[in-house]
């Protein structure tokens, strides 16, 4: 028999019912919801009078549009306060576990999923959250879905998908000692444009990702999304089974050895065929960043902004930007830095820029914020006196939330102004109505930070 | 969800490729709890000027009566927003025609009873130059331009397509499969 991807394996042993003339009826093992996308699916339900079929497998949060200062307060905005107090009603009615606003494992929803073990190898897993790829950097089956599908898994654990085809991206060869995991993502991005995975599942193999850290490999999966992918999965090895062991929902004693003998399983076979299959060299990756209004848009921090070519797109988007074609981006002015999202917020980022930033000021043309995603995360840093080393250099260290991710709540970047940001989406307006984002690394975005200008972390790391 | 079957109708056209669900509906009009009312703000920083003003180059201020939009390749990529969906409907689009669509978006306009048609890139330019009226057929999976009469088929898996022209939705069918569930959850969970 030909040999199986990871990804057959654990979408053909979720699969209920397999649509014959239409999409499969998937199982889905976990469940994360916010405020945001949740309460039209709640009532929803409501409506056609179903309960909630399990409620055990659904965990709730608050994020998206919490304020990150002064979080023991009510919410000022009325409209927030709203969808946050609808969370709560709404989980206590239908007896789901919230980590609300508080609560000591409260922050992004993606975060803290892989942070409290609920994250596992082999597992099915969904939000109404695009981002929900992120925990594919664990061997599961991870992907965004709509409210309307929310509203399907509330009332029965199950959505019905059309089964993506398979994509391999492998990277092979030496990473330069620059290089980080979001350089990598930023590149193949840009490599593959922002529908180059469209209709695909992605699996990222090879040596630059098998050596990634835990919190690396979120990054990479994170950013599986702006490839357009479905989703993307890295398979899960000792790394892996290191990261989960001790955390609060994994498995314990005679469960944990029976789950690792399982996820030990949980490999792509060597005769499994892809559907497609994309190779680069890890030696030609650089610290990256984005100059238009799309992840695609990413070049090397040496290289120039590319030439105009004919396409519209392309035009308005730097014209958006008030970036010139054929530019070096190196040196230019930047007023805001964000450093957090669920792309970069957990502690190896918080400690990355540490490093850098220790016993240095920010620049005086810089507004500064850095937001943990997690309250977790952000007790850690205390601990380890990264808060002091943050604000002493002129950071503004704010409380867990998705903030200037998506600007829903009052982080906004202003009007015209360039943000250099850790985040994941570099949209018109996404970070505040005509804000100008420009993606990078924690390192990239601390050392802009100190200069004032867009600058690669090179000359801090040592 | 409403029955679809067949549509004529003007087009708005907007031939810009990576429309993201960011401008279909920025993230500070998703505080609703409800899923009505996202219409208004459609596009929001396209159609409005930063001072609130209708900015009378964008094309849903010229045109006001197309249920069907039709876009560059790619329409719909980002966030998972299905408010972009609901903006969309509520504006009163039946219809998005593109050459191509975000995999996140497609699914939940087909939930809300909002018909992706893929077309080719060729029969895109020509839609865009024609500026004509479009016949949306949904039995027959056929797209038309009226003015010049070229035709185009379209895909959509059989099961979505019996759900949209008979106005189902996915959790009728599902909840109407609980015993598979039980079952699958006996032997796998
Ligand atoms: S941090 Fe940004 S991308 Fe991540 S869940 Fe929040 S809004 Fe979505």
């Amino acid at each position: 028999m030909a040999g199986k991807t990871l990804f057959d394996k654990l979408w053909d042993s979720h699969v209920v019912i397999k649509g014959e003339q239409g999409p499969d009826m998937l199982y889905i093992d976990r469940h994360l919801i916010h405020e945001v996308t949740s309460p039209q699916a709640f009532s929803g339900i409501e409506k056609r009078g179903v309960p909630l079929f399990r409620p055990k497998q659904t965990i709730a949060t608050a994020d998206h549009n919490v304020p990150t200062v002064d979080q023991h307060l009510p919410i000022k905005e009325e409209l927030s306060r709203k969808q946050v107090q609808t969370l709560k009603a709404n989980c206590k009615k239908h007896g789901v576990e919230l980590y609300g606003l508080g609560n000591p494992n409260q922050g992004i929803v993606h975060v803290i999923g892989p942070e409290l073990g609920i994250t596992q190898p082999g597992m099915t897993i969904v939000c109404g959250d695009s981002h929900t790829s992120t925990h594919g950097a664990f061997g599961s089956i991870a992907f965004g879905i709509g409210t309307s599908e929310v509203e399907q898994v509330f009332a029965t654990q199950c959505v019905l998908q059309t089964k993506p085809k398979s994509m391999c991206i492998e990277v092979n060869g030496e990473l330069n000692k620059a290089v980080t995991a979001k350089d990598i993502i930023l590149y193949l991005i840009s490599k593959l444009s922002t529908s180059g995975g469209t209709g695909y599942f992605v699996e990222f193999a090879g040596s630059a990702f098998e050596g990634l850290s835990m919190e690396g490999r979120m990054t990479v999966c994170n950013m599986s999304i702006e490839l357009g992918a479905r989703g993307g999965m890295i398979a899960p090895d000792q790394t892996t089974f290191d990261y989960i062991q001790g955390r609060d929902f994994a498995p314990k004693k005679i469960e944990w050895n029976k789950k690792l003998a399982y996820w030990k399983t949980l490999v792509t076979d060597e005769e499994a065929k892809y559907d497609k299959v994309v190779s680069f060299d890890a030696a030609d990756i650089a610290p990256m960043i984005t100059f238009g209004t799309n992840p695609g848009m990413g070049i090397k921090i040496a290289d120039n902004v590319p030439s105009l070519n004919g396409d519209k797109s392309f035009k308005k988007a730097l014209e958006y930007m008030q970036i010139s074609p054929d530019t070096s981006l190196k040196g230019k002015p930047v007023d805001y830095v964000f450093i957090g999202s669920c792309t970069n917020s957990r502690i190896e980022d918080l400690r990355a820029v540490s490093n850098i930033v220790k016993g240095r000021k920010k620049a005086a043309n810089i507004t500064a914020w850095i937001v943990p995603g997690s309250k977790r995360i952000e007790a850690q840093a205390i601990k380890e006196g990264l808060d002091k080393i943050l604000i002493e250099a002129g950071f503004e260290l704010r409380q867990p939330g998705c903030s200037a991710c998506l600007a829903m709540n009052e982080d906004k970047v202003p009007e015209g102004k360039y943000c250099v940001s850790t985040s994941n989406r570099n949209f018109e307006g996404r970070q505040g109505p005509g804000s100008r984002t420009m993606l990078a690394s924690p390192e990239t975005a601390a050392a802009t930070a100190l200069k004032g200008f867009v600058t690669d972390a090179s000359e801090y790391l040592n | 969800m409403e029955k679809f079957t067949k549509l004529i109708s003007p087009i708005v056209p907007l031939p810009l490729q990576n429309v993201d669900t960011d401008q279909i509906i920025p993230a500070r009009f998703l505080k609703s709890t409800s899923r009505e009312g996202f219409g208004k703000n459609l596009f929001r920083d396209w159609r409005f000027t930063k001072e609130g003003k209708k900015n009378n180059d964008f094309a849903l201020n010229k045109i006001t009566e197309g249920e069907i939009l039709v876009a560059g390749k790619n329409f719909g990529c980002g966030s998972s927003r299905e408010h972009a969906a609901w903006a969309l409907t509520d504006y009163g689009f039946k219809v998005v025609v593109s050459s191509f669509f975000a995999d996140i978006f497609k699914g939940n306009a087909l939930n809300n009873g909002l018909l992706p048609v893929r077309v080719s890139e060729e029969f895109l330019q020509s839609i865009f130059n024609s500026n004509s009226q479009l016949e949306v057929d949904l039995e027959n999976q056929t797209i038309k331009i009226l003015a010049t009469g070229q035709q185009e088929k379209f895909e959509i898996s059989a099961y979505k397509k019996h759900c949209l022209v008979n106005g189902l939705d996915d959790i009728d069918f599902l909840l109407s499969n609980k015993k598979e569930i039980e079952k699958f959850e006996l032997n796998n969970v």
